[in-house]
């Protein structure tokens, strides 16, 4: 996923896109015909030393790659941001991020 | 070595005290609020989201999003509230086949302010929920949808 994290005033800006089909189950293959199964991010998280500052729930009609953005008090340049999905398959990626 | 009656009675409770804590998750938001997500109905899934499905519409929650939505398959959204003890900011499309789309966890010193993109089934009206402690504060926007994005 692609994450930036910016620090101004006191609040630290983060966006994230996370690259996912975000497939619904309610798709058709064109070709085929058959249902394409639901693949989706369920849940996508942000901790900042140890202290989650950010939970993104997410059902099947968020966009494909979902976009976010937050903000939030508390950080300092330098420090590391730590992002985490799973999807309703079970799979997860993790991604880290300093403060800039 | 032998075990009375009374003695099996309240270990077995402990065991069984022991599990079902162990069952529950710590928080409610440590999983995913699959009953609200998978709700079909609008006031069912706030019900199984939110515990209640009375909402009080305030001009504080500022919902922003196009009233016109060439593309319903990504309608960027922002939703954000000046008002204080925010718990949570969740957003509801009344006539997606699933109407709840996302639920942000805001804790403390985090801003009550949010961003993203979501897909839109058809014309419709979409909510954004607020939860401060037990109120729930509302704001709604129709966005008219030329190209529905959950279809195939």
């Amino acid at each position: 996923m692609r994450v930036s994290a910016r620090f101004k005033n006191d609040v630290t800006s983060v966006r994230v896109m996370a690259p996912h089909p975000m497939e619904t189950g309610r798709r058709s293959d064109q070709q085929t015909g058959e249902l394409i199964p639901a693949k989706y991010i369920q849940e996508l998280s942000c901790e900042h030393q140890g202290k989650i500052v950010f939970i993104a729930q997410f059902g099947s009609s968020m966009s494909e790659n979902p976009y976010l953005s937050f903000s939030f008090k508390g950080g300092q340049k330098g420090d590391t941001l730590q992002f985490r999905w799973n999807d309703n398959t079970g799979d997860v990626e993790k991604t880290d991020t300093i403060i800039k | 070595m032998s075990i009375s009656r009374r003695q099996f009675i309240r270990l077995f409770s402990l065991g069984s005290t022991a599990f079902i804590s162990l069952l529950n998750p710590v928080s409610a938001w440590a999983t995913w609020a699959h009953r609200a997500f998978n709700a079909d109905e609008l006031e069912t899934a706030y019900q199984n989201l939110l515990g209640s499905s009375t909402l009080t519409p305030s001009n504080d929650v500022i919902l922003k999003l196009p009233k016109i939505a060439e593309n319903g398959a990504a309608v960027p959204i922002s939703v954000k509230t000046d008002l204080t003890g925010v718990e949570s900011i969740s957003i509801f499309v009344k006539d997606n086949p699933l109407p709840l789309t996302a639920s942000f966890q805001i804790p403390s010193g985090t801003m009550a302010k949010v961003s993203t993109r979501i897909r839109l089934a058809q014309t419709c009206t979409v909510t954004a929920v607020v939860k401060v402690g037990d109120k729930l504060y509302s704001q709604s926007q129709e966005v008219s949808v030329t190209h529905g994005g959950c279809g195939a």
